[in-house]
């Protein structure tokens, strides 16, 4: 019986716990956020009035809290490393706006740092003027959604990322908007995440950077103008589907590029004016199915020792170089794609052309050795030496080519 | 010279050719634009016929009508009237009514299908500039060698020959040399080399509105700073324009000598 009556009330002290709800403003009873952190309890809400708090290092340890901020209540670091820091299991951060995170050298300061957590939820925040944006490691079982994160890098060295995870598992990113940091999203170490729906602007380095993650799924991103699109390196089992690469211009510039990556499979994107579209190193093993390449310098270059890709009913639409292609031997398959540069014809009616398609042409072989010779793009004389090498090739692999083009663009 | 020019004028437009150069623009253009649909692939397609084409008849056309229209000059010539401007009215009546055929032939259809709503615009524009002025290089180098070599035979042969090289073999040289001195630092001597030639010049300068800005990053520095630069553009159209006035000069001085 004593037991009994001792259970009832640990339920009763818990669920009084649950209900409890901490408010914060400038006129409250409690007028600071570590304060009202410091006094809750496990479970507790803490609901922050909007106005301006200038507070940084703000730490949430071990407690499961929920804190919603109404009207976006401003927390100003004024520059002076992390805004706020959590280790906690079952918490979740909603409506805040923070600014002005300290940059240095040596230490990662972030808007929002989580580390050794699970089951968290980082929910519409407004990020602006910090180093890095949301900084997660060693944490599992998460969703970041819908945060808006801005700043000013300038340089690689002195600027951090927007939303970094490290030695991560099971995250969900989604619906971001990330304008002027270093990478957008960097990912290191960090599986069977899925990363949808954001938008990546303007970032110095790259629109989404993956270092040896595996098992994700990136769906439906924008990656716009970043110093390169996305860059997937030292990674296998990803899955890439409808993402849009475009305007990723520049000397160095890619819309997407693969390093060492193996088994992964891309679906339905879209690849739109950049100089090189995707560039493919050491890679092996991926199926490009159904993808656009529409008006950029390089549609695919590969580089060396990639074998066994799969190319099949993409769209090569307008591009100055379909293929660029070093060394002569080639192990990649192509087949029923579409290529606007095609030139052969259909006799009997099926939809694919009875000539097959050589999507390398000699002139991106002497433009992969004397880069000034691009000054002869579409001259006459080039395309009477693209004409002759198609017919016999000589400096290109004999054996990549498209047996089976089709005469009609792909529709998806 | 006025006058002249309007003789000229009126005789070439009297006369098949320019129609059937006229109508051969017009037959293209629409042929591209409404069977293709798509306004940049039919600017691209547009950019090879002109840089190979627009020269081809300019040079062709400027040899044939100076010959044939001999006599003609030979009974000016008995005239109290200037030789500069007797040669002066014939040239500006040829090139003229070409880059007239050319920009009317093109320009039609590419009004009807709406280019002045579409961002190529700019991209047109250049183009029919480009042509027009490569009608104008190519008639006054025509008209050079018509002066200088009165077999008729001879002077077509030089005038193809002379096409043939700065069309084509011009650009085999370039790139051999490119390939040969590989290891040199080679920026600066290919945009020199490309300045050298109105074909290539008038190629680049379509090509930037296009696809090579993008490439041209790649290369390196100097060739993205000189063509995106509103300097290169200008010494661009100035090579262009010189490549104009210095036939024309050669023309007047070769006229004044000419023994007819």
């Amino acid at each position: 019986m004593e037991r009994l009556f001792i259970i009832l009330v640990l339920f009763l002290a818990v669920f009084a716990g649950h209900a409890s709800e901490i408010e914060v403003c400038k006129t409250c009873e409690i007028s600071s956020i570590q304060k009202a952190i410091d006094f809750a309890e496990d479970g507790d809400l803490i609901r922050i009035k909007s106005g301006i708090y200038k507070e940084n290092g703000i730490q949430i340890l071990n407690k499961s809290l929920k804190i919603i901020g109404e009207n976006y209540p401003v927390i100003d670091a004024e520059m002076q490393g992390t805004a706020l820091s959590i280790s906690a299991n079952n918490f979740s951060i909603e409506g805040l706006k923070i600014i002005n995170v300290g940059k240095s050298h040596t230490e990662e300061f972030a808007g929002i740092l989580v580390s050794q957590s699970r089951n968290f939820k980082i929910l519409n925040n407004k990020l602006d003027n910090v180093f890095f944006g949301i900084l997660l490691e060693k944490s599992n079982e998460g969703v970041i959604s819908g945060n808006h994160i801005t700043s000013n890098a300038r340089s690689q060295s002195n600027s951090g990322n927007g939303i970094h995870l490290w030695n991560t598992n099971k995250v969900e990113i989604r619906n971001n908007k990330i304008v002027g940091l270093r990478d957008g999203i960097y990912l290191e170490f960090v599986n069977n995440s899925e990363i949808s729906g954001n938008f990546c602007k303007d970032n110095l380095r790259y629109g989404l950077h993956f270092m040896f993650s595996d098992e994700d799924i990136y769906t439906d991103n924008i990656f716009e103008n970043n110093g390169a699109g996305v860059a997937v390196m030292y990674s296998k089992f990803i899955e890439m589907r409808g993402n849009h690469f475009r305007k990723n211009w520049g000397s160095a510039s890619y819309g997407l590029l693969l390093k060492e990556i193996t088994d992964s499979k891309l679906e339905n994107n879209i690849f739109e004016e950049n100089t090189i579209a995707i560039s493919a190193d050491n890679t092996n093993r991926i199926e490009y199915l159904k993808n656009d390449f529409k008006n950029n310098g390089y549609a695919v270059r590969i580089r060396g020792a990639c074998y066994d890709n799969f190319f099949k009913e993409n769209n090569f639409l307008y591009n100055s170089f379909d293929i660029g292609y070093t060394g002569r031997l080639n192990n990649n398959e192509f087949t029923e794609n579409y290529w606007s540069a095609y030139t052969g014809y259909d006799l009997d009616k099926n939809g694919i052309g009875d000539v097959p398609y050589r999507p390398v042409k000699l002139f991106s072989y002497l433009v992969n050795r004397t880069p000034e010779a691009i000054i002869l793009l579409r001259s006459l004389f080039i395309d009477l030496l693209d004409f002759s090498e198609k017919v016999s090739p000589v400096f290109t692999p004999a054996n990549l080519m498209d047996s089976q083009p089709l005469m009609k663009k792909v529709s998806w | 010279m006025l006058k002249i020019l309007k003789y000229s004028f009126k005789d070439l437009s009297r006369s098949r050719w320019s129609y059937v150069y006229f109508f051969f623009y017009l037959l293209l253009g629409i042929v591209l634009l409404f069977l293709n649909n798509d306004l940049s692939n039919a600017v691209i397609t547009l950019m090879n016929v002109i840089i190979i084409l627009v020269p081809l008849i300019g040079t062709i056309f400027g040899v044939m009508y100076f010959y044939n229209s001999r006599e003609f000059t030979e009974l000016l010539l008995a005239q109290p009237v200037k030789r500069s401007s007797i040669f002066l009215g014939q040239y500006l009546g040829v090139a003229i009514s070409l880059s007239a055929s050319l920009i009317l032939g093109l320009g039609i259809p590419f009004v009807a299908y709406g280019i002045f709503q579409s961002a190529a615009i700019w991209d047109f524009f250049s183009l029919l500039v480009s042509g027009g002025f490569l009608t104008f290089i190519f008639t006054a180098l025509a008209f050079n060698i018509a002066l200088s070599q009165e077999n008729k035979i001879k002077g077509f042969g030089m005038a193809i020959l002379l096409w043939l090289f700065l069309a084509v073999i011009y650009d085999g040289l370039f790139l051999l040399s490119l390939v040969y001195f590989q290891d040199y630092p080679l920026d600066k001597f290919s945009l020199v080399a490309s300045m050298l030639n109105p074909i290539d010049l008038s190629r680049i300068l379509i090509l930037l509105k296009l696809d090579i800005s993008a490439l041209l990053g790649y290369t390196g520095a100097v060739f993205k700073d000189f063509f995106g630069t509103s300097l290169g553009s200008i010494t661009s159209f100035g090579v262009l324009i010189l490549w104009v006035i210095f036939p024309v000069w050669r023309i007047v001085k070769l006229s004044g000598k000419k023994d007819f």
